[in-house]
């Protein structure tokens, strides 16, 4: 805008005619086409937005792209506009050869510059730290000590209709992601399904290498480290299915690390729960899981009380065996059940 | 030198160096998808019979002492290096799998579970040599990896929700592997394993591989022949 404010006297083409009031014509023309940017981003795009409604994490992401989206198209106008009359209409004519006009700055245009483009930052950062902190991360993955919680009562045992918060540990593993469920005995499962409108906490972690739990319609993101409980919060509002990927690089079938989830009724989700718990109880499956807990260290059978160790010598199953015939095994027992 | 002419040279040079990287890409992947066979196996009566075994060692010549699994092929019965294979779509698929490695504890023990088979179960029998079974075959739907560390491998397939833990000769018996492969069941103790499921009713590839972080030397036992086709990882084909 400097340049338009300080044009020096009309060149060998503006003679005879006055100089047009550039900063005017540009206001002209960048304001109804920023309102139109702003009304069709608010009213045409924002509901179609990534990733959508599906939780209040998901919504939240969407009012935030949507607003930082509003906030920034009538400044990517204003600069476009201002290049693309710039060239049109600031070009150099044919044999024109003279220099172009000294400028020694405009100090109220650099004030109004500098507190315009300080009050748009600032805003960014309010509105982004408050959507991050009042939702409870929004989302994202907290480490093991999250400090922005979602409200809910954590108790032992879930049930619909109330406020519990449904604890849901997410274990990701080269390249299959399963879900723990404590309040249902421990049970585990390759499904995720979720109760509507009851608040979640994700206790996200891995048993090999680093993966990033992906829940992408639910807006949750949390990396999923070995040894670290990392912890996300989302509370469901739609039912549907939803998709969870991997969003780090894992290995040569990361691309394939996907399953996916559904939000369904609380009461569907205490009769599905309940029954794979039953199953799982009565298959011996329990049993057989280690402790419910917050990591695990693979290298520990918690049932046994010890660890396994690499023999010298024996190439089969990567060298690794248990130290020593278990007690209570003798010659050609069969497989435990 | 001129403008044009310096444009011209700069794509040129960025031609090449794209056109390089996409050959050495293409020539890669190709080398590595092509030079393993696939094994197909055609339906009768709409069932399909699949035969594997898993090996503690392999006879390839540059990675002899890594895990695999074999696939036997149906018209020869002989045993191919390959983790590749194709079904009829829409077939029962019976799977049978020799086991010669020996335990290594799951990493996750959820896995013990049989799932995604028909009737939820397997039928496991254990082998001292052939025709010397430890015991009749069982139907199981858990095989507890840490009760006894009596689970080798998996065969999972996880996008059709397939997970399978096959069974290890007793550890009693495991100081005294197969040390040839593919093996034979006289050439040391084994596991054998059935259990059947329904192949995908379209055509496509389907991802399958082990859990049980068999990847001897390798960090954590996650790669290696854990991330290897022809080894402990693999596909299924399944055609029209």
């Amino acid at each position: 805008m400097a340049a338009a404010q300080n044009l020096p006297a009309p060149g060998p083409q503006g003679h005879g005619r006055a100089e047009p009031r550039h900063g005017l014509r540009l206001f002209l023309m960048w304001l109804p086409m920023s309102v139109a940017a702003v009304a069709a981003i608010w009213f045409a795009w924002y509901p179609h937005l990534p990733p959508g409604r599906m939780s209040d994490a998901a919504a939240g992401q969407q009012f935030d792209i949507a607003v930082l989206s509003v906030t920034a198209a009538p400044v990517v106008i204003g600069v476009l506009l201002y290049f693309v009359y710039a060239i049109v209409v600031w070009r150099a004519r044919p044999g024109d050869d003279s220099d172009g006009p000294p400028i020694h700055g405009h100090t109220r245009i650099q004030v109004w510059w500098v507190l315009i483009t300080s009050a748009i930052v600032m805003w960014a950062f309010a509105f982004g730290t408050y959507e991050l902190v009042v939702p409870a991360g929004a989302g994202s993955g907290e480490g093991p000590v999250p400090i922005w919680k979602l409200t809910g009562t954590t108790t032992p045992a879930w049930a619909p209709g109330t406020h519990d918060m449904l604890q849901v540990q997410v274990i990701g593993q080269q390249w299959v992601w399963t879900y723990r469920f404590p309040q249902f005995g421990g049970m585990e499962t390759t499904r995720l399904d979720l109760p509507e409108g009851m608040p979640v906490e994700f206790h996200v972690t891995s048993l090999d290498v680093i993966h990033s739990f992906w829940a992408y319609q639910l807006g949750v993101k949390a990396d999923a480290n070995p040894g670290v409980d990392d912890v996300a919060y989302a509370t469901p509002k739609q039912y549907g299915s939803f998709t969870v990927r991997c969003n780090e690089l894992c290995g040569i079938w990361h691309g394939a690390m996907y399953n996916y989830g559904r939000v369904v009724s609380p009461a569907a989700f205490e009769t599905w729960a309940a029954g794979v718990e039953s199953k799982e109880r009565s298959d011996g499956l329990l049993a057989a899981l280690p402790p419910y807990a917050l990591v695990y260290d693979p290298t520990v059978i918690p049932q046994l009380g010890k660890q396994f160790t690499k023999v010298a010598g024996i190439t089969g199953a990567n060298g690794y065996y248990y130290p020593g015939p278990q007690a209570g095994t003798t010659h050609g027992d069969p497989v435990s059940p | 030198m001129s403008v044009p002419a310096r444009a011209a040279a700069l794509l040129a040079a960025v031609a090449a160096v794209v056109g390089l990287g996409v050959f050495v890409a293409v020539y890669y992947i190709g080398s590595q998808s092509t030079s393993l066979p696939t094994v197909r196996y055609t339906a009768s009566g709409g069932q399909v019979n699949v035969v594997l075994q898993e090996d503690p060692q392999n006879n390839s010549s540059s990675k002899p002492d890594w895990v695999s699994y074999y696939v036997q092929d149906p018209a020869t019965r002989q045993w191919v290096h390959t983790t590749l294979f194709s079904v009829p779509k829409d077939t029962r698929v019976n799977v049978t799998i020799y086991g010669y490695d020996g335990c290594t504890p799951l990493r996750n023990n959820y896995w013990s579970q049989v799932q995604g088979t028909l009737g939820g179960t397997v039928s496991v029998q254990q082998f001292k040599k052939a025709g010397k079974p430890l015991g009749p075959a069982r139907n199981v739907s858990v095989i507890n990896s840490w009760a006894t560390c009596s689970v080798a491998h998996t065969f999972a397939v996880p996008s059709l929700g397939l997970f399978v833990p096959v069974a290890s000769p007793p550890i009693s018996l495991q100081n005294n592997l197969c040390g040839t492969s593919p093996c034979t069941p006289s050439s040391g103790p084994y596991s054998l394993e059935k259990f059947s499921f329904m192949a995908p009713d379209h055509g496509g590839v389907w991802r399958w591989q082990c859990l049980i972080p068999c990847g001897g030397g390798y960090l954590d036992g996650n790669s290696g022949p854990m991330q290897t086709l022809g080894y402990m990882m693999g596909e299924m084909q399944v055609v029209s």
